[in-house]
């Protein structure tokens, strides 16, 4: 870049975060900007439409504070860009990028357009690979792989951060020893949350493992939209150059989704849906796609996104969309939550869509489908029970509706409401087993034959007795 | 003559170009120094409206706009299949070796692998008059005849020259009389539906190996399908089975804004599994377009398109063809978000109003036809649509727009999906408008009750759910005995019949006969328990019977071994049923 880099100051229009220039004919569309103040300072911005007439620049921080006649801008980069380094790792960021943990400014190996470029998907390698959150309601019956996307569904007040936490504590591949890595990125979160995260981290020595970038409640909203594609390009640089296998946390999609839409109103542009723009699902999908593994690479990106539901509303557009870009959902339950139960992750609407890659024998154990589908017809039936049981009293169930209705009681407070503990999948499994165990073996239409004998009672208190004694 | 106009506006995939000259509508353009492919979708005086393929960073005022003169039109011709391309046709290996595993922009590439050679063989002699769509010859391709076709544009005429040989797919195999120089391959531009002789009626049901499908929902060979469902209901997973266990002779597989690692899914599991009539593998029969989410929208929006031409490239052959097009929604939003970035007035949902117009057009390119050209052949194009409401909420305006065009509907269910009562079709709320016109092929292939099974079955089903409320208002106790079994029956239809696993290896896939079979057992199983409950037999008894299990097991049971198990089965139910007394008036 030439020292003289021209200095564009007819500066039409201002009006919330965007800006209007006359006559920026060469600026490129995409391209990023210097914001010179009257009174010095620079603000970053992006040209988000350019036409002979004018360029529209949207401003990463406020708008406040400039005036048409004195404010210029110039030429930054062509297009937005992070410097990435294996230095990162053990460091915090601003949702811009830029150090805010007081150390100086990292040295880059590679400066990295944060757009980011899809994965062809003839390159793409199949996840299949079984990662362990020690939590049995995802591990057992939604199971998350390496290289899957599977956001958190959950409401306000939910402890969505707690179970993101530890997962991020607990998460491993059986047989492992590849290096690892979180990469987090916050997005409208109060300071108390992002602190929450950074003391877990810290207690667990993940910290020295992770990449944090945090845009908090009081930042510009519209950095929102750049911090999750500087984490991710973070995590590409992570994954695909040093071979390590990164964990993406972001939180809260809710707020990226509301800066998406703040900054569509400002430009005119025709609402979709409840007032986000019609370009929403692309540009999630943006973001979202960018997990995967790549084949002849050794590295993988795993991504949960945390979200909020409005209202918990999961027909709204945010985890509509969502919900329609990732594989699966885990899907948070305000009854579960106040009956006590933690993590109070609702199996029935939750779903993972690669879990049938990621368990089975050599993965994690020849019976795990078949048990997973007869808990879910199982639990499925209880639930419905229950509300029966409301209309029309228990006495009028025959024997075997009491069976399901004390199987769900059981399911939920056993096998979901585990607590802190970190369980490995046989200890699932085993505890799906006991549970089961409870029905006559005809009922278990949903399991093969040799399991039912292999597991079964007596066999399986056997089992429970020589695990718990172990451990 | 160049064509070149000057970029005067960037906003998105939309740009507005000035004074290209011969702009018309629908040409392919090349946009800026990059040479980025787009397509003019409107124009304005001495303007033109761009929407580009590719991602448009970095792209400036004043960079040059030149037309190629001619539409987006797809290459057909031997290697389409086990071809994986994206929107606009271009191979995503070849992709691959040009720029990386990350897809970067303004690459070039032919569709059809322009070094290889195939061997040709004539149909056609010197002196024969031939017309558009004849055949002139065939390659074989894998397990196929390709038929080589004078293309549909041409005008035919006498054929002066024509060659046996190898060839690769851009040598000219033979001349007509006005000079038409014959190829291996033609183009076609993918917004034109290719011509036929004349449509037909669809006479015959596409097989699906699913029973849910198979006996009560069945879609014709030549029809339209569409599958709207919330996310999680199991649209892709039914698509991938479709596109798996179908007896179409070709499958063109459009994943239109879907994700990266489903694609993958695809990729990895379709060269390894056997196409259960051929025993070739099922890639061999299979063309892949893959535009995930995340790449350009402009093309997610030409992908159903492309998608679309080859199938009826292949159905012009002769071949009976299916189209699986997941998703149309994404297709829809690719459409709105163009004409939003047009700043044309929005209609319901934001979407332009032309979205029912398209869609219609679209689906009605699907049919069963008779071939343009000689020698006589029939072939088909059926379109399975998957649709993604947004909240599950079938009444937006592209579930709405696609009801009334396609002649099945399976309404995924998320409470169904949510028990993992997978395929998740709702059996109260689809319906297909095809059976009617299947009587005469029932007749020929299926035994004689078919449809009387079918129709009890459906009957049975409706009758379950009316009893089911009033258990959910007052409880199983006020029933009588013959409406318990009916809540009992309906529960083995539900979860014995229609429930399938696609994961399952031996219920993936249901033949005809076998589903016939255990449909007729659930029935048989229900006219001798309500003969023994008039005997006096009581109601637990007759749940305790092995039957109950065994016919839960049913699915499992191989589909050679099928035939003999059942026949068995059906000698010993009576027995089991008959202790008390004989079937009365026997």
């Amino acid at each position: 870049m030439s020292l003289a880099t021209k200095q564009y100051r007819s500066i039409s229009y201002i009006s919330g975060p965007l800006l209007f220039v006359e006559g920026a004919r060469d600026l490129a569309y995409g391209a990023i900007v210097n914001i010179h103040m009257a009174e010095g300072g620079v603000r970053g911005g992006q040209v988000i439409e350019i036409s002979e007439k004018n360029a529209v620049i949207q401003v990463f921080e406020e708008t406040a504070g400039l005036d048409l006649a004195r404010t210029s801008v110039s030429l930054r980069e062509d297009v937005a860009r992070i410097a990435c380094s294996r230095d990162m790792i053990g460091r915090r960021f601003s949702g811009l990028g830029d150090p805010i943990d007081g150390l100086p400014p990292i040295i880059p190996e590679k400066r990295l357009p944060i757009i980011g470029t899809p994965i062809n998907p003839v390159a793409r390698q199949r996840p299949q690979e079984f990662i362990q959150t020690g939590i049995s309601s995802i591990d057992g019956l939604n199971t998350l792989v390496r290289g899957q996307k599977l956001p958190i569904f959950s409401g306000a007040g939910l402890p969505h951060n707690e179970i993101a936490a530890q997962i991020a504590r607990q998460a491993k591949v059986l047989g492992g020893g590849e290096e690892f890595s979180v990469v987090f990125a916050a997005m409208g979160i109060t300071q108390r949350e992002a602190a929450y995260f950074i003391e877990q981290f810290e207690a667990t020595g993940a910290l020295a493992r992770s990449v944090v970038f945090l845009n908090l409640a009081d930042d510009p909203a519209i950095e929102r939209l750049m911090t999750p594609r500087m984490a991710l390009t973070t995590a590409e640089f992570l994954a695909f150059d040093l071979d390590m296998q990164v964990l993406v946390i972001l939180t809260d999609m809710t707020n990226y989704c509301e800066a998406l839409r703040e900054i569509g109103a400002a430009r005119e542009e025709i609402p979709g849906r409840r007032g986000y723009p019609g370009y929403m699902y692309t540009d999630l999908a943006m973001i979202y796609e960018r997990a995967g593994r790549v084949l002849g690479r050794k590295g993988s990106i795993t991504q949960i996104p945390i979200l909020t539901m409005p209202d918990d509303d999961i027909t709204h557009p945010i985890p509509d969309l969502t919900g329609y870009i990732t594989e699966g959902q885990i899907v948070l339950s305000r009854a579960l939550h106040r009956n006590g139960v933690y993590p109070p992750i609702n199996p029935l609407p939750s779903l993972s869509r690669l879990m049938n890659d990621g368990i089975g024998p050599n993965r994690t154990r020849a019976d795990h489908a078949n048990v997973k589908d007869q808990i879910f017809a199982s639990y499925a039936n209880g639930v419905d029970l229950r509300r029966l049981v409301a209309i029309i009293g228990e006495e009028a169930l025959t024997d075997s509706d009491r069976l399901y209705l004390k199987f769900a009681e059981e399911f939920e407070r056993h096998f979901l409401g585990q607590g802190e503990t970190d369980r490995t999948i046989e200890e699932t499994l085993a505890m799906g087993w006991r549970l089961l165990s409870g029905f006559p073996r005809g009922e278990l239409k949903r399991v093969k034959q040799d399991h039912v004998n292999k597991y079964y009672g007596e066999q399986m208190e056997k089992i429970w007795e020589d695990r718990t004694t172990r451990i | 003559m160049t064509t070149q106009g000057n970029i005067i506006k960037i906003a998105g995939p939309a740009v507005i170009a000035r004074g290209i000259p011969g702009a018309r509508m629908y040409d392919l353009v090349h946009v800026g120094h990059e040479g980025l492919l787009g397509e003019i979708i409107r124009l304005d005086g001495n303007t033109a409206f761009i929407q580009v393929y590719e991602d448009t960073s970095g792209l400036m005022i004043g960079e040059p706009i030149a037309s190629t003169g001619a539409p987006l039109a797809v290459e057909l011709g031997p290697g389409l299949l086990t071809g994986i391309f994206d929107g606009i046709q271009r191979p995503l290996a070849s992709l691959r070796a040009q720029k990386g595993d990350f897809l970067a922009r303004g690459a070039v590439t032919e569709a059809l692998d322009r070094s290889r050679r195939w061997a040709f063989s004539p149909a056609a002699t010197p002196g024969t008059q031939v017309g558009p769509g004849d055949v002139i010859g065939t390659v074989t391709e894998f397990g196929f005849e390709h038929r080589i076709l004078v293309p549909p544009f041409s005008r035919g005429g006498e054929v002066t020259e024509i060659h046996a040989g190898e060839f690769t797919v851009d040598d000219v195999i033979g001349r007509l009389s006005d000079g038409t120089e014959l190829r291996l391959m033609h183009r076609w531009p993918v917004r034109v539906p290719r011509p036929v002789a004349r449509k037909r009626d669809p006479r015959e049901p596409f097989i699906s190996g699913q029973r849910i499908i198979d006996v009560l929902f069945p879609v014709a060979m030549g029809g339209a399908a569409s599958i709207p469902g919330p996310f999680g209901s199991g649209k892709t997973v039914m698509q991938q089975t479709l596109a798996k266990w179908s007896n179409a002779d070709v499958i063109i597989y459009v994943g239109c804004g879907e994700r990266g690692n489903e694609m993958t899914h695809v990729l990895d599991e379709f060269p390894e599994l056997e196409d259960p009539r051929t025993g070739r593998p099922l890639m061999e029969r299979t063309v892949i377009i893959a535009n995930t989410s995340n790449m350009p929208v402009a093309a997610r929006e030409a992908s159903v398109y492309t998608g679309i031409t080859m199938a009826e490239y292949w159905r012009d052959q002769g071949y009976k063809v299916a189209v699986m097009a997941d998703s149309t929604s994404r297709w829809a939003e690719a459409m709105r978000e163009i004409s939003s970035r047009l700043e044309e007035m929005p209609a319901e949902g934001g979407y332009p109003p032309y979205l029912s117009s398209r869609l219609a057009a679209f689906y009605e390119r699907a049919g069963r036809a008779v071939c343009l050209g000689q020698p006589e052949r029939d072939g088909s194009v059926t379109v399975v649509g998957a649709v993604s409401p947004p909240g599950g909420d079938l009444s937006e305006p592209v579930t709405q727009a696609t009801l009334r065009i396609t002649g099945t509907f399976w309404s995924l269910d998320a409470g169904l999906a949510n028990r993992r009562h997978f395929p998740a079709i709702h059996w109260l709320r689809s319906y297909s408008l095809y059976t009617p016109l299947f009587r005469e092929w029932y007749r020929e292939h299926m035994p004689e009750d078919f449809e009387t099974l079918r129709d009890r079955a459906s009957a049975l089903l409706q009758r379950e759910a009316e009893l089911q409320e009033i258990v959910q208002l007052v409880g199983p106790d006020a029933l009588q005995d013959d409406q318990r079994l009916v809540i009992e029956v309906g529960k083995m239809l539900r979860e014995d019949f229609l429930q399938q696993s696609s994961f399952s290896e031996t219920d993936a896939h249901c033949p005809m006969d076998k589903a016939c079979g255990m449909l007729r057992a659930i029935l048989s199983f229900y006219d001798e328990a309500g003969a023994s409950l008039n005997r006096g037999m009581p109601m637990d008894e007759i749940l305790n019977l092995k039957q109950v299990e065994e016919v839960a097991r049913l699915k499992e049971v191989p589909k050679d071994e099928f035939g003999a198990y059942i026949e068995s089965w059906f000698e010993k139910l009576p027995e089991a049923f008959g202790a008390k007394a004989p079937a009365g008036g026997a």
